[in-house]
């Protein structure tokens, strides 16, 4: 176990410092679509990290997301940039647990619907004070960062993820909300804290996705509700994750790589059949696709080797 | 599963090599060029699909028509006239697929031109990606009083559309007039969509009415996507103001209108924001149509005009509206005549052909100043079935406004 702990390891490493020297390879379109795949990889793990065991779909994603980028705009001209991030990563954990305390004992689609709304409820408050109080809606980024230093951000916050992902699940920690993810009440008969369990992985996963938003605000220079609130970042990050499989360490990442590309490669094939093409898959994902790619991979895996032992015999 | 032999690493180094080179753009044949390769991405689907299906995705269709039609683009210095062929991606309304389209665009496809996409925030969030790889960005449907900061900024950035003072002056301007000779009194009541557009208005109209004298006696912005507007039009219809105004957004304009006509709020003057020139608004309002006013409008006696709407009626299967399209479909005709002037394809050149040069377009002679355009029609009113000007920022409006407005006939 530790050996092959070890390789994947090392393989990771190497993974990193290969991705790490892209920009210096990598033209500047192959680099946007580097920056849009791990930006959907992050926040699809964070989205595993809690949803996965737990079974609680959350569509707060880009409500944490575009908290991110709008603190990045406010204090772009106020404070350094390192401090921004460590601003941005606190307001998002209190939003996180602000919004948990109110909301983690509902479950099942109560959920799935309030953190719908929690995303309006956040476009729509900044936006009342953006016109009440500021009389301006759109915001200017202009930060002296290229899109290699995106990049690099997002790497290391992606690295940073999946070491956390990785040690949630092995941790104490981990396998309460997998308990609790399964029977809540047999959860609190063994005496898990379910509400603080639930709080601080919520709050760690949407730490991460407020760091993704405030990351990326750079990129687009300028910010408005409707372009950084966009609710469809938060289904596509469901979509991946689900489809790379949320129980598994990588299967959120493996899910955000294809889809992503796809997504790219019909908007440039097809763009008048976009939605169509992209409708019809997703019915095909879940059809064929159950319960993720990698476990379909395992499953196909697991048949060949009984079809081989067959022949061997 | 625990070891990596050599052959299997100098594989995987292999095979990532192999990737990146694929992955590097492919060569651009600038010799044996075929078409001028002009490239777009258009929010065809997400929220601002509606906008960009009325005012941008139809005009550049047109314009592709139009210069195809008549042999192409000429390119004297290199002795050829060569046809369009469109590179189009759809940015699905969002920023970052905005910006990886225009780099894709740039460095993958290595078009010629790139035309913007559609609204105000979606094109200063392209200003960045269009000026670091150097093509000249012609927004044609973004109305931001930012706009002499940002054409500084970028320098091949050309902003068509004009801010919200100019719109919200003129307004007022035309509304001293009426009231001078006795038409209205002095109150006004405002509401505003609290997004972009509406914020810009109406941060611009409030003191500009509050200096010309007048008395606001409602000034409030409204959620975007609100529907129900019958409670704020019944409290400002017991106001006693003669001039309602109201910054909105299409699917909001469509809506106040038909509350209004339910709600029998008849003021004298009904100003509407985004949507009123759309060709669809009569249609929605029917017979109420009639002398309300909005943002925008085109010069009825042109010919020019005429014959636009005339073939964008036949192309597309409905008119264009008439605002922002006819600046549009002008911006590609600045493009078309700043390349054939420099003759070749040099971004640079055309880009300051576009900042100096005075061109023929469907709204007559055009040259714009600090990278904007000056020249626009601010204030119309339906007259007749056509949007007419009423007020234009350069030349005296086309039409009288008709004041009072007729009172609403429930249908």
């Amino acid at each position: 176990m530790t050996a092959r702990n070890l390789s994947l390891g090392l393989l990771g490493l190497v993974v990193l410092a290969l991705l790490a020297a892209a920009p210096f390879y990598a033209g500047p379109y192959p680099l946007g679509l580097l920056i849009g795949i791990l930006s959907y990889g992050v926040l699809a793990t964070a989205w595993a990290m809690f949803s996965g065991p737990t079974r609680y779909v959350s569509l707060a994603t880009v409500a944490f997301f575009g908290v991110g980028a709008y603190t990045v705009a406010v204090l772009g001209d106020v404070l350094p940039y390192p401090l921004i991030l460590v601003v941005a990563a606190i307001i998002g954990a209190l939003l996180a647990i602000l919004v948990g305390l109110a909301t983690l004992r509902l479950a099942g689609v109560y959920f799935v619907v309030f953190t719908f709304g929690l995303t309006e409820l956040v476009r729509q408050l900044v936006t009342y004070y953006e016109v009440n109080v500021t009389k301006t809606l759109g915001r200017y980024v202009f930060l002296p960062l290229g899109p290699e230093h995106i990049f690099w951000q997002l790497l290391a916050l992606g690295g940073a993820t999946l070491v956390l992902a990785w040690w949630v699940r092995r941790s104490r920690i981990g396998l309460a909300l997998r308990v609790i993810g399964d029977d809540p009440v047999a959860a609190s008969h063994l005496g898990i804290d379910i509400t603080r369990t639930k709080l601080v992985l919520f709050a760690a996963s949407a730490v991460i996705m407020t760091l993704a938003g405030a990351i990326q605000a750079p990129r687009w220079t300028y910010i408005e509700p409707s372009i950084v609130f966009n609710p469809t970042v938060s289904f596509l990050t469901v979509i991946m994750a689900l489809l790379g499989g949320p129980n598994r360490l990588v299967g959120p990442l493996l899910g955000a790589i294809p889809l992503f590309l796809l997504f790219e490669w019909l908007s440039a094939n097809f763009p008048n059949h976009y939605s169509i093409i992209l409708g019809l898959l997703f019915i095909a994902i879940v059809f064929l696709l159950p319960n993720g790619v990698l476990a379909f991979g395992e499953g196909l895996l697991n048949r060949l080797r009984g079809l081989t032992r067959e022949v061997a015999r | 599963m625990t070891t990596y032999g050599r052959r299997t690493i100098l594989r995987g180094i292999g095979a990532s090599a192999i990737a990146a080179t694929a992955l590097r753009s492919l060569p651009a044949f600038a010799q044996d060029r075929k078409a001028v390769r002009i490239g777009y991405a258009i929010s065809k689907t997400g929220a601002n699909a509606a906008g960009a299906g009325i005012t941008t995705t139809p005009n550049y269709l047109l314009w592709v028509k139009d210069v195809n039609d008549a042999g192409g683009i000429k390119l004297s210095k290199l002795g050829v006239q060569l046809p369009i062929e469109v590179t189009e991606y759809d940015d699905r309304s969002s920023a970052e697929e905005t910006v990886r389209a225009i780099e894709r665009l740039a460095t993958q496809d290595k078009v010629d031109f790139i035309l913007p996409t559609w609204g105000t925030g979606p094109n200063l969030a392209s200003g960045p990606s269009f000026d670091k790889f150097g093509y000249p960005q012609l927004a044609a449907t973004a109305v931001t009083d930012m706009a002499p900061q940002v054409a500084q900024r970028w320098k091949k950035s050309f902003w068509l559309l004009g801010g919200g003072h100019d719109y919200a002056n003129a307004l007022v301007q035309l509304l001293v007039k009426q009231r001078d000779a006795g038409k209205i009194n002095n109150k006004v009541a405002i509401i505003s969509v609290a997004d972009g557009f509406g914020i810009d208005l109406s941060k611009a109209a409030t003191p500009a009415f509050k200096d010309a004298g007048f008395e606001l006696v409602y000034d409030k912005s409204y959620p975007l996507d609100t529907s129900d507007f019958a409670p704020l039009l019944n409290e400002i219809a017991g106001l006693g103001a003669d001039t309602f105004a109201a910054f909105s957004y299409p699917p909001d304009t469509f809506a106040i209108t038909q509350q209004a006509v339910v709600a029998n709020f008849n003021p004298k003057v009904f100003y509407l924001g985004v949507g009123t020139a759309f060709p669809v608004y009569p249609k929605i309002a029917g017979p109420n149509h009639n002398n309300v006013m909005g943002i925008g409008g085109i010069d009825p006696d042109s010919p020019d005009i005429e014959a636009y709407f005339k073939r964008h009626t036949e192309l597309i299967g409905e008119a264009p509206d008439s605002w922002a399209s006819a600046v549009t479909y002008s911006s590609l005709q600045i493009l078309h005549q700043a390349i054939e002037r420099v003759g070749d394809i040099d971004r640079d050149a055309v880009a300051s052909e576009i900042s100096t040069g005075e061109f023929d377009t469907i709204l007559g002679k055009l040259k714009l100043k600090d990278n904007q355009l000056w020249s626009l029609w601010t204030v119309g009113q339906w007259q007749d079935g056509k949007f007419v000007g009423l007020s234009h920022t350069e030349r005296e409006g086309a039409r009288e406004p008709i004041v009072p407005k007729p009172n609403w006939t429930a249908a």
